[in-house]
């Protein structure tokens, strides 16, 4: 056998184990994703498997004949991903362009009020007490979209250090010789020329919506308002209490039966879907973000 | 910095009004959601009544904090956050440093390109999702562990979220699991700065891929490595709600090694209703969480000024 060198020889050993690291990455998932084509009965009888013996479609020709509530769930989701980040990337550049203007007398101190919400935070306890007790936000679809996430610090200076590095003063002083008024100036040059930060933290926002489960955990009991998350939370909680007893039907409603593991899977697979979908084409944008927000906000 | 200076003394400041118009509405979602809370932490000094409300309440000084402390949870919840964040820095960096070399060394070929979207995969599914998944491997009766790992070795099933000694392990997995794929790219981007002649110098003088890796590499990627160390550090009071909340199932039994402040203030708020000990919780995180930033930046300043964050 031909000696390999070491270069080669390297490279073979790193193939290896990143493959076996793509795998212990994927292989869990796919778990999931099997379980959700799995016949009910012998996933009862042999557990989660990534080869069962007898596969089926019935999960997802419940969730389509049944799935009412997870349609709601699933199109609260999609509403709330849509209007959180439209809000927070007007919010967020709003704010962030005056900032970066070199002549605005309070950018510096407009800086220092953004950036003491990143070293210093009141807690949650007085958040919620805030949020539930003085704004009354608790079961409405507000609750999912305002309370934390809407405008952050770090989103705030990301877009501003794109302002300050790359677009020159001169561009606001020939619009501001033109005659064009502060706001002009921001409508029409200065957000469409923030594109492609906005788009990296669109992303990183509307995976965050997509993904939240914590203000809907604090402020929504009434299922109606469930996201995809909360509405996963809820039937895992469910299969709790069956298995400690108490048999209760949490779901208010009192309509719907407990769905089977394999609807449950299916459910959880069609939470993944959209991201699963889109990955592929934003993925650049994606390793960007992470460079650019880890190497200085 | 000069230049822009003269250059507002000749031609004066803007107009600040539209300015901060413009900027208002921002300013005002910060002034409500993050300063006001700010002013909330008082209700860590009350005996919070849910009829008397949250001015209504009567004072009960620094009894919160003394009962809290009087606890074993403010041991177990404080323990367990700084324990596992340091392993999760400890691991962690040197688990993402070792996945972005060898992804580095591979080049940009698209099968590279396809590893590194697979490591990136678990970072975007949500704690519920994953929770799900942990759930199909370890719950007792159907888990794929219990009935296709265990069976294979003929050994005894697990009880899997009631066994508070298997906790550590599963937690610190879970969070590579997720994070791993996403700190591996920090790490790639500092490899791809680094200077080509260097690696080119050392294999005329005859150094080995490893011998670079060990004496160029990860020299190199010090200041990376000190930078975002301090940065957790800074956090190091804070826990991954979502890690030690859903992942266990809320699983009582094992809260010994499960409970974080973040978890604590959850259930004290939201379950137990006892919101005076959830706020003094929160208060006492919220103000060892800030000296900690402030000595981490201070640390960054003297180590590297330009990656301070003040």
């Amino acid at each position: 056998m031909r000696r390999l060198s070491d270069e080669k020889k390297f490279q073979l050993i790193a193939s290896i184990i990143l493959v076996i690291l793509a795998l212990i990455a994927l292989l869990p998932i796919a778990l999931i994703v099997i379980a959700s084509f799995t016949d009910e009965k012998t996933l009862l009888a042999n557990g989660y498997s990534y080869l069962p013996k007898k596969l089926s479609l019935d999960a997802y020709y419940y969730m389509v004949k049944q799935g009412a509530i997870i349609f709601r769930a699933y199109g609260i989701s999609i509403l709330v991903t849509v209007v959180g980040t439209f809000l927070s990337v007007m919010l967020t550049t709003m704010i962030a362009y005056p900032m970066s203007r070199k002549n605005f007398k309070y950018a510096g101190l407009l800086a220092f009020f953004v950036f003491f919400t990143m070293l210093f935070n009141g807690g949650i306890v007085s958040s919620y007490m805030l949020w539930s007790r003085f704004f009354h936000i608790k079961n409405t679809i507000w609750a999912l979209i305002i309370p934390n996430y809407l405008v952050t610090g770090f989103n705030i200076f990301l877009v501003k250090n794109y302002y300050l590095n790359g677009i020159p003063d001169s561009l606001i002083e020939s619009a501001q010789i033109d005659g064009a008024t502060e706001l002009t100036i921001f409508r029409k040059i200065m957000f469409p020329l923030a594109v492609p930060t906005v788009a990296t933290i669109s992303l990183f926002t509307a995976l965050g919506y997509w993904n939240d489960w914590i203000n809907g955990l604090y402020y929504i009991t009434n299922p109606n308002f469930f996201g995809i998350q909360n509405l996963l939370i809820r039937i895992m909680n469910n299969i709790q209490f069956l298995k400690s007893g108490t048999i209760t039907n949490v779901l208010g409603t009192g309509a719907v039966e407990l769905p089977s593991t394999a609807v449950r899977m299916a459910m959880a697979v069609i939470g993944i879907l959209p991201i699963v979908v889109i990955y592929p084409f934003l993925q650049k944008h994606f390793i960007k973000g992470v460079v650019i927000g880890a190497v200085k906000g | 910095m000069i230049s822009a200076k003269k250059k507002i003394k000749k031609q004066g400041y803007a107009k600040s009004g539209p300015l901060l118009l413009i900027a208002l509405p921002g300013i005002l979602y910060l002034l409500i959601n993050n300063y006001i809370p700010m002013f909330g932490v008082f209700l860590a000094f009350k005996d919070f009544n849910y009829v008397k409300g949250v001015f209504g309440s009567d004072w009960n000084g620094f009894k919160n904090f003394r009962f809290l402390f009087k606890t074993r949870d403010a041991i177990i919840m404080t323990r367990n956050t700084i324990l596992y964040n340091v392993a999760f820095i400890v691991i962690g960096t040197v688990v993402a440093i070792i996945v972005a070399i060898l992804l580095f060394e591979l080049g940009t070929h698209i099968k590279v390109k396809l590893i590194q979207s697979a490591l990136l995969l678990p970072n975007l599914l949500s704690w519920v999702i994953i929770s799900f998944i942990g759930f199909a491997f370890l719950n007792s009766d159907t888990g794929f562990i219990n009935n296709t790992l265990i069976k294979l070795f003929h050994g005894q099933p697990v009880a899997w979220y009631t066994q508070a000694k298997y906790w550590p392990l599963i937690l610190v997995f879970v969070f590579l699991w997720k994070t791993t794929g996403y700190s591996a790219i920090i790490y790639m981007a500092s490899i791809a700065g680094i200077d080509k002649g260097i690696f080119e110098a050392a294999k005329l003088d005859g150094a080995n891929k490893i011998k670079q890796i060990i004496y160029i590499t990860v020299p190199m990627l010090k200041s990376t490595i000190v930078i975002l160390a301090l940065m957790s550090v800074g956090r190091i009071f804070y826990s991954d709600f979502g890690l030690f909340y859903q992942v266990p199932m809320n699983s009582g039994v094992i809260f010994n090694v499960t409970q974080t402040i973040d978890t604590y203030v959850y259930r004290g708020l939201m379950q137990l209703h006892d919101v005076g000990m959830a706020a003094a919780a929160g208060l006492y995180q919220s103000v060892a969480g800030f000296t900690l930033v402030m000595v981490a930046n201070g640390l960054v300043r003297k180590f590297d000024k330009e990656n301070a964050l003040f």
